[in-house]
């Protein structure tokens, strides 16, 4: 775990779960593993405060627990998975591609999920139909049916898994040794079990009259005793990243061919992704091969494009030097496949010339693409092949040097490395250069929350006092006062607050917008460093 | 190499012009402090994207972060007291206390280490009272403010968010015949503010 990694889980698990976890989330991720009176000690928090804080870690996935140094018979060890506190950074894009694939419902069931860490799929059922019934007009309601319908078909493609059985912790040690883990085998992950009895509609809108607030009690806790009569206790449902992650890739090339070819060729990458979404591996360098008769079939009817057509789109897609599409074969029309690997290779490539032509100016760029394709080469040879004058290709050769973009390596002629008698070349390592840049994206994430914090903090007063006055207002409304009341509350706030106050909003967003942006560029270069690690 | 350094004294071990400048130019001048904090941007950033889908991303990020706040999921440590004991402090139970936690998780898939065991301090014949009202809740009128009985209902719950606001300054408690401001002892009145004390406080 790097330093910035670190700085960011801290930030992250502060925003989301208070000070006090961050503390003892921070400290287990430096110490790596520890046991509770190790963590309780050395962070000298109180002992049920540190449970709590391992517990809410533990319900998110963001810590885990094993049997210790010594043994099972000794105390449990636990660890935290720094990816899970990163994977925070990107919920907002997990809920919004639940939206735009399973519409309101789907979005309302994963981000019920993402903010529980982990629930059974009654109680995400039950939730997410009263909240869709809150929403709707008067008098009617969500059917539960509906929900489990969306749900299942979440789970069916794998966007939902569930929890994975805890092997018996801190309890008695030869029977967790001895015993394997029962009947878990990775295909139970996916399948919903059928004997939930689920009550069929929801309770319909409550009244609005304020002594019905008693009701709502009384109604709200009839249904919590019905709870352990569901029949899916200890069946947990989680969000499984890694399939969102194959989505946004995918979503990735798909766009990228968009942008370099046009949009029919990316229709026919669209077609052929998905259909070898469920033979691919997820870690497999390309697809499953697809005949072109295959995909021709496969097209979607807006498309009708004539077969010799799909021809030439394909042979152009095989041509093109991002060599996204590769032919592997000539039966059945052509064998093709989608080079995926590769594919995240060349995109994270673009991320990189792009970082260098908007930060040094496009000639920069011009020499940092001229080094990554030609991999070595002498100060002279960039001067000559870049077309730049030499004074200015040196000067940019250094710049890049100092930010550690571009390394030199000496080839000595003689064992003594003389310099008169050593080849100085300049070269670009693209893995070890993307690591660079993630750890950049790190950081600047990072200062993105504190700027965030640091003008929250300076107009705290002021928000303050337009939350309180906000509900002054709605009180005020809500028991029917006249505009005059409402007007003379509202000038409470003077005009020059007001500006204060939009510009402070204008700024957030802003904060926010960017490092929703800077986690895009974060997870193409976390993708192309992970495939090359398999 | 040594031996050669009788000869030829003027030539250096390496070629000048590979240096990339010539006799007599100025070099740039060596550097006296750290370089500055916020160096001068060459070029500007390019502008953020903008769109529908933008900004749906931003609005949910926000609403995520605010109702994270809310959620049992976001502990605060129980303020320790530092003062003397109180009268008051038998009837302002709003607190959290650090040993009781506020949903309840699967203690099975848990180690058991974990699991805080509410301690329960004895009271008066109220003991009772509770045993049969988290029976009969239907027939509560009145939430109880106590904290065991709001674990009592929450263990219930399955992960439900907790109960909106106890209104506790309306609401009788603990069978007084005071409202429960009479027993705000003004500890809390200007805590929060003690940075800026450029506006004067009327």
């Amino acid at each position: 775990m790097t330093a910035q990694e670190v700085r960011l889980c801290g930030l992250l698990l502060q925003e989301h779960f208070g000070d006090v976890v961050e503390k003892v989330g921070t400290h287990l991720i430096r110490s790596g593993v520890l046991t509770l009176r190790a963590l309780a000690h050395e962070t000298k928090l109180p002992l049920d405060l540190v449970k709590k804080s391992l517990c809410v870690l533990m319900q998110h996935g963001m810590c885990a627990f094993g049997a210790g140094r010594r043994g099972p018979a000794g105390p449990v060890e636990y660890h935290i998975i720094c990816e899970h506190i990163l994977h925070m950074l990107r919920y907002p894009r997990y809920i919004y591609t639940a939206k735009s694939l399973y519409g309101d419902t789907g979005e309302l069931i994963v981000e019920e999920i993402l903010q529980r860490g982990q629930m059974t799929m009654s109680s995400t059922v039950k939730t997410v139909a009263d909240r869709l019934t809150h929403n709707m007009p008067e008098g009617q309601s969500m059917d539960y049916s509906e929900v489990v319908s969306a749900f299942s078909r979440l789970v069916e493609t794998h966007f939902l898994q569930r929890c994975p059985p805890m092997a018996s912790a801190g309890s008695s040690s030869s029977e967790a040794v001895n015993t394997p883990l029962p009947v878990w085998s990775t295909r139970m992950v996916y399948i919903v079990p059928v004997k939930i009895e689920l009550m069929h509609k929801c309770q319909g809108k409550r009244r609005r009259s304020s002594e019905d607030g008693e009701a709502e009690q009384r109604a709200a806790k009839k249904t919590k005793t019905d709870n352990s009569e569901r029949g899916d206790e200890g069946i947990y449902w989680q969000v499984n990243f890694q399939r969102f992650h194959l989505h946004f890739r995918d979503q990735a090339i798909i766009s990228a061919v968009s942008c370099k070819l046009d949009q029919t060729s990316s229709e026919i990458v669209r077609t052929m992704l998905r259909m070898s979404e469920v033979t691919t591996p997820a870690h497999a360098a390309f697809t499953q091969a697809l005949s072109a008769n295959e995909i021709f079939r496969a097209l979607p009817f807006s498309y009708n494009i004539a077969r010799p057509i799909l021809d030439q789109y394909l042979t152009l897609l095989v041509n093109d030097p991002m060599e996204f599409v590769g032919r592997t074969g000539d039966s059945g029309g052509g064998m093709y496949v989608v080079n995926l690997h590769r594919a995240l290779a060349n995109l994270a490539r673009a991320t990189l010339e792009s970082v260098v032509q908007e930060r040094f100016g496009s000639r920069s760029a011009r020499i940092f693409r001229l080094l990554l394709r030609k991999r070595h080469l002498e100060q002279k040879q960039v001067e000559d092949f870049a077309m730049v004058p030499a004074k200015e290709a040196k000067d940019m050769l250094y710049t890049l040097l100092s930010e550690n973009l571009v390394q030199l390596q000496e080839i000595p002629k003689t064992p003594d490395y003389a310099p008169s008698r050593t080849f100085y070349l300049y070269t670009v390592n693209q893995l070890p250069t993307a690591r660079l840049l993630l750890q950049h994206c790190y950081k600047t994430v990072g200062n993105l929350i504190e700027r965030r914090l640091y003008e929250t903090k300076e107009n705290k007063r002021l928000l303050e006092k337009s939350q309180q006055i906000e509900a002054i207002l709605a009180s005020l409304q809500a028991t029917g006062a006249e505009a005059a009341q409402l007007t003379e509350v509202e000038e409470m706030i003077t005009a020059p607050e007001r500006q204060q106050l939009e510009s402070l909003q204008h700024h957030i967003n802003k904060l926010d917008s960017s490092e929703n942006q800077v986690d895009e560029t974060i997870f193409l270069l976390e993708s192309y460093i992970n495939s090359t690690q398999r | 190499m040594a031996g050669s350094r009788g000869r030829g004294r003027s030539q250096f071990s390496f070629s000048v012009d590979a240096l990339g400048f010539g006799r007599g130019d100025c070099l740039p001048s060596s550097a006296h402090t750290p370089s500055p904090l916020y160096p001068p941007m060459q070029f500007r950033p390019v502008p953020l994207h903008t769109g529908e889908e933008v900004d749906y991303m931003l609005a949910l990020k926000q609403e995520l972060r605010a109702s994270s706040k809310n959620l049992p999921f976001h502990i605060k440590a129980a303020r320790t007291k530092t003062d003397v004991a109180r009268y008051s402090d038998k009837y302002q139970n709003g607190e959290t206390k650090n040993n009781c936690i506020e949903w309840s998780p699967d203690w099975s898939r848990m180690p058991k280490e974990l699991c805080i065991k509410v301690r329960k301090p004895r009271k008066t014949g109220e003991r009772n009272s509770i045993i049969i009202i988290t029976n009969t809740l239907e027939k509560r009128e009145e939430e109880q403010h106590s904290e065991e009985e709001e674990d009592e209902e929450k263990k219930k719950q399955n992960e439900e968010e907790p109960d909106a606001d106890e209104d506790y300054d309306e609401e009788e408690l603990e069978d007084t015949d005071y409202i429960m401001s009479y027993f705000d002892n003004g500890e809390d009145f200007g805590a929060d503010s003690e940075d800026n004390m450029d506006e004067a406080v009327y």
